[in-house]
């Protein structure tokens, strides 16, 4: 008889990314699933997102559960196909070298929509007397330990396979050694929340995935990053001029002439004139990490949250060709069709919120970074030049940096740089 | 602590105001049924400094567990054991005389037996503080309940919420039950008369156990049963045993069979059966057992004043600290699900006051022990043996019969087999089950073993004291190794 099982591994997905962390499996054994149905949540670096099954079947096993970490290539779970004679994945055959070459965002995977779940929490009833596996091997006082210093006691292991109280501390040392930055747990505990409904009327919804790793993302950016935020302003009524002059050329390349395309431009520019803001900080090796490099992230506002998808090598590409791709990312980015390792790999980040409105604020510098330019909204106003007041075009900008690396005054000088570059456009030729 | 305590002279305060006033009271927590989830989830809370409220129909804590279930049921179970004990003690060469039943004397020993217990935890609960309030709870909203005092209603205001509320005996349609001679476990309890015929629908424990007091008392007891078998959740190994012994005691067992219809006629039941393959018959009875399982008390406790929805099967949904769908309200017990025992809704209620009171805790036994205290004794905890089956684990089974125990010989009682489940790769024990008399006591070292991950080895290597029916265990594991001193295994 023929085997009709399948193994069902993780799919590359993208550059760079080797491992990530199972957020929730979607399916359970015995499930039929079909072709492009969510079979478990994934989430790698900054994005969470759904792996979908390339075949219509049974599931046979499922090798993990939530939480764990999984390798690109792990196999994960075993799958049963419907058709025994049909394999699961097409051989690669000489007719298939002939066809063309399948678009790659339709076998990447999908950004996770954010659905709004029930409340929380999750109650079940559920019958607690059987277990379908061999429970985890720790007597009830040593489970009650782990749980109260937050140690997943299925994680904890021993040499005879019997977990103890001193397996649980020294699993909990290990971790805590291991990812000391990574931590967003500042010491001090979240305290709980009064209960609102006493004073009035309280809708509840669970948080995104998207959401969540946003929270955690910022939370340790915020609490473990010195942060200065230095404003200026920018004269940008002659670049506005530029602009518009050349806005039709970019519309024909495909792309749209926004001021952000350009600063990404200037920033670059920026950033080869001032090394240290094209830099890391590495806390436990005590090293500066220079990158040779300059790929820009720009924030992108979508309704489950902030997104930064990063324009590659901006050095190296012209003002119209940053504007078409810049166009292309926050379409894609739009639409949840991105893939994950678009979101990596950022030296510096962009957030325009000019097109919302207001001026200076203070945006939070995005880890491993070390600084992120805000922009605000541009507005006329009368500047005193050569004993007149004319009406100029002033875009406020906050620069935000990380004050164990940068200085102030090289603060003051690097966004001062870029103020000067906008004023005089040429200048991004002459030093840029 | 003195600012804590001045804070609950100041409640008090306020309760003897609104007493007189009869304005509300408000509580911390408030905890709605007084049995064995309520009480101990209430007397906690308390230990644990908090202020809180238990609201019950009856006067004292204790709810069906000690008015009308496990604790009358458990003392007259002993009435029918020492009966029996004196039938037995004939071939040994003690002949009593035929015992003489005083209805009246046992009914009210009984309900001294219940009244001893649930006055002491009418004590326990005074000395903790805790406010306790006769009356039915209904949930006005989230945060306040209405208590109907005997007509009188009262508003409470609580932060917190336990629902233990129980279950209550599942009827069958369209029985006649205004003759009077339908019975439910509550009733049973009550034991008004000896019914010369008794029928037991239901072959599952409370019908199993009812039906040997009444037939030790000296009724024909008959058993119909739907299913293959007596008690479906046990493993068939151990049922055998007793059903064996209960085809002495009982006058007969009807299985596959089910209840068509039961008509009231001369003061009698007229019941007709229908069998496996359609065939008919009627008997007559003087009283039906109706004993066919338990339903969640869910209902008419407004909680469609709140966001709690049950599920399909009536019961509440709570999550592993035993929250509902209004995190500040907690349901335990029978009413939050499956399975409906007492020592489960304890370890809940414990759980839940420890959460309301902050601390990091869940509800995630690795096991919990099931008894049928019948005689002999049928009891498991962990996986039974069709369970693993069904899973499909890889498990080999280790089974000792009481023939080879000494202490058993001793009591004349060898109708008995204790039995391991075990992981076959790493000898870890996932089951233990005991049919014979004392099961029920000695399954606890099952719980334990499962609970501290113990493997075939480590029971066999914990001596056991001599003689007791607690060897059998050592002796199990001795046979998983294939070699036990009082049970030859050929190689």
């Amino acid at each position: 008889m023929k085997d009709n099982s399948i193994e069902f591994k993780i799919p590359e997905l993208g550059e760079n990314i080797t491992e990530g962390d199972v957020v929730k499996v979607l399916v359970s054994v015995g499930e039929p699933i079909h072709v492009d149905q969510a079979l478990l949540e994934l989430e790698t670096g900054k994005a969470a997102v759904e792996i979908p099954s390339e075949i219509n079947g049974t599931i046979k096993e499922v090798l993990i559960k939530d939480g764990d970490k999984v390798k690109v290539g792990q196999i994960v779970i075993k799958l049963e196909t419907h058709q025994k004679e049909e394999p699961a994945v097409p051989p690669t055959d000489t007719q298939e070298k002939d066809s063309p070459p399948k678009n790659r965002t339709s076998d990447t995977p999908k950004i996770k929509e954010a659905l709004p779940t029930p409340p929380s929490p999750n109650p079940s009833a559920t019958d607690t007397t059987s277990r379908s596996h061999v429970p985890v091997r720790a007597a009830p006082s040593v489970r009650k330990f782990a749980r109260e210093i937050g140690v997943n006691i299925s994680e904890v292991t021993s040499s005879d396979g019997r977990i103890t109280v001193n397996n649980v501390k020294a699993y909990a040392k290990q971790r805590l050694t291991q990812e000391p930055l990574a931590s967003t747990n500042t010491g001090i505990p979240s305290p709980s929340i009064p209960d609102f409904s006493k004073w009035g009327k309280v809708g509840k919804e669970s948080i995104s995935t998207i959401r969540k790793i946003t929270a955690r993302h910022m939370a340790m950016c915020w609490s473990t990053i010195p942060h200065v935020t230095q404003h200026d302003k920018a004269d940008i009524t002659d670049l506005e001029k530029i602009r518009k002059h050349f806005k039709q050329k970019a519309e024909d390349a495909g792309g749209k002439l926004t001021p952000t395309a350009i600063l990404t431009k200037i920033v670059a520019a920026a950033l080869k004139a001032f090394p240290t803001f094209n830099a890391s900080i590495d806390v436990q090796k005590n090293e500066v990490i220079y990158k040779k490099y300059c790929h820009i992230g720009v924030a992108v506002d979508i309704p489950k949250g902030l997104l930064v998808p990063v324009i590659r090598d901006v050095d190296k590409k012209n003002i119209i060709e940053l504007s078409v791709e810049l166009s292309r990312l926050a379409e894609e980015t739009r639409k949840n069709t991105i893939s994950p390792d678009k979101l990596q790999g950022g030296c510096f980040t962009i957030s325009n919120i000019g097109g919302i409105g207001g001026t200076h604020f203070t945006p939070i510098v995005n880890f491993p970074e070390v600084a992120i330019l805000g922009v605000g909204q541009a507005t006329h106003e009368p500047v005193y030049i050569d004993g007149n007041f004319e009406p100029r075009l002033i875009m406020p900008l906050s620069l935000s940096y990380d004050h164990r690396l940068i200085d102030g005054a090289n603060g003051a000088r690097f966004l001062r740089w870029i103020v000067k570059a906008i004023n005089e456009p040429l200048l991004l030729a002459l030093e840029g | 602590m003195r600012e804590a305590r001045s804070w609950i002279l100041d409640t008090r305060c306020l309760i003897l105001k609104g007493m007189m006033n009869s304005t509300n009271r408000s509580t911390h927590v408030v905890v709605i049924g007084a049995g064995p989830g309520g009480y101990p989830a209430a007397f906690h809370a308390a230990d644990l400094g908090l202020n809180v409220m238990l609201i019950d129909e009856e006067v004292h804590p204790g709810g069906v567990c000690l008015y009308r279930g496990c604790i009358p049921s458990k003392a007259l179970l002993h009435v029918a054991r020492v009966m029996n004990d004196n039938d037995e003690a004939e071939q040994m060469g003690v002949t009593f005389a035929k015992p003489k039943v005083d209805i009246d004397k046992m009914r009210s020993w009984k309900n001294s037996v219940i009244q001893r217990m649930t006055q002491g935890l009418g004590q326990l609960s005074k000395i903790r503080n805790v406010q306790s309030i006769q009356g039915r709870a209904r949930f006005a909203d989230a945060h306040h309940l209405i208590v109907d005092q005997g007509g009188k209603e009262e508003k409470i205001s609580f932060e917190y919420a336990i629902i233990a509320t129980g279950s209550h005996p599942t009827q069958i349609p369209n029985l006649p039950y205004d003759s009077g001679l339908i019975l439910d476990s509550a009733s049973a309890l009550e034991i008004e008369t000896i019914p010369e015929k008794l029928l037991v629908i239901g072959g599952g424990y409370i019908g199993l156990e009812l039906g040997s007091v009444y037939a030790a008392l000296g009724s024909n007891v008959s058993v119909v049963e739907m299913l293959p078998r007596l008690l479906p959740g046990a493993d068939k190994d151990l049922v055998t045993i007793l059903a064996k012994r209960l085809k002495n005691k009982f006058e007969q067992i009807m299985l596959e069979t089910r209840v068509a219809e039961i008509k009231k006629e001369k003061g009698q039941l007229n019941v007709k059966f229908e069998g496996k393959n359609g065939a008919e018959s009627e008997i007559t009875f003087d009283k039906v057992l109706v004993s066919v399982g338990r339903k969640p008390n869910a209902e008419k406790l407004g909680l469609e004043n709140t966001n709690i929805k049950t599920d399909s099967k009536g019961f509440i949904p709570v999550d592993l600290q035993r929250r509902t769908h209004e995190p500040h309200i907690f349901a335990i017990g029978d009413v939050a699900g499956e399975p409906m025992l007492a020592h489960k809704a304890t370890h809940e209620g414990i759980v839940a006051a420890e959460a309301i009171s902050g601390e990091k805790t869940v509800f995630e036994p690795q096991a919990i022990p099931a008894v049928v205290f019948t005689d002999p004794e049928i009891a498991w905890v962990g996986i039974t043996e069709a369970e693993a089956k069904e899973q499909e684990l890889d498990v080999k089974i280790a089974k000792f019969p009481w023939a080879a125990s000494g202490r058993a010989t001793t009591l004349e009682r060898n109708d008995g087999l204790t039995k391991l489940i075990v992981d076959r790769k790493t000898e870890r024990i996932l089951g233990v089950a005991i049919t014979g008399v004392s099961a029920g006591d000695m399954i606890a070292e099952g719980a334990l073993a499962i609970e501290m991950g113990a493997n075939v080895t480590d029971l066999k290597l914990t001596i056991h004291p001599h003689p007791t029916l607690s060897e059998t265990i050592m002796e199990t594991a001795e046979v998983f190794f294939g070699s036990s001193p009082h049970f030859y295994q050929k190689k």
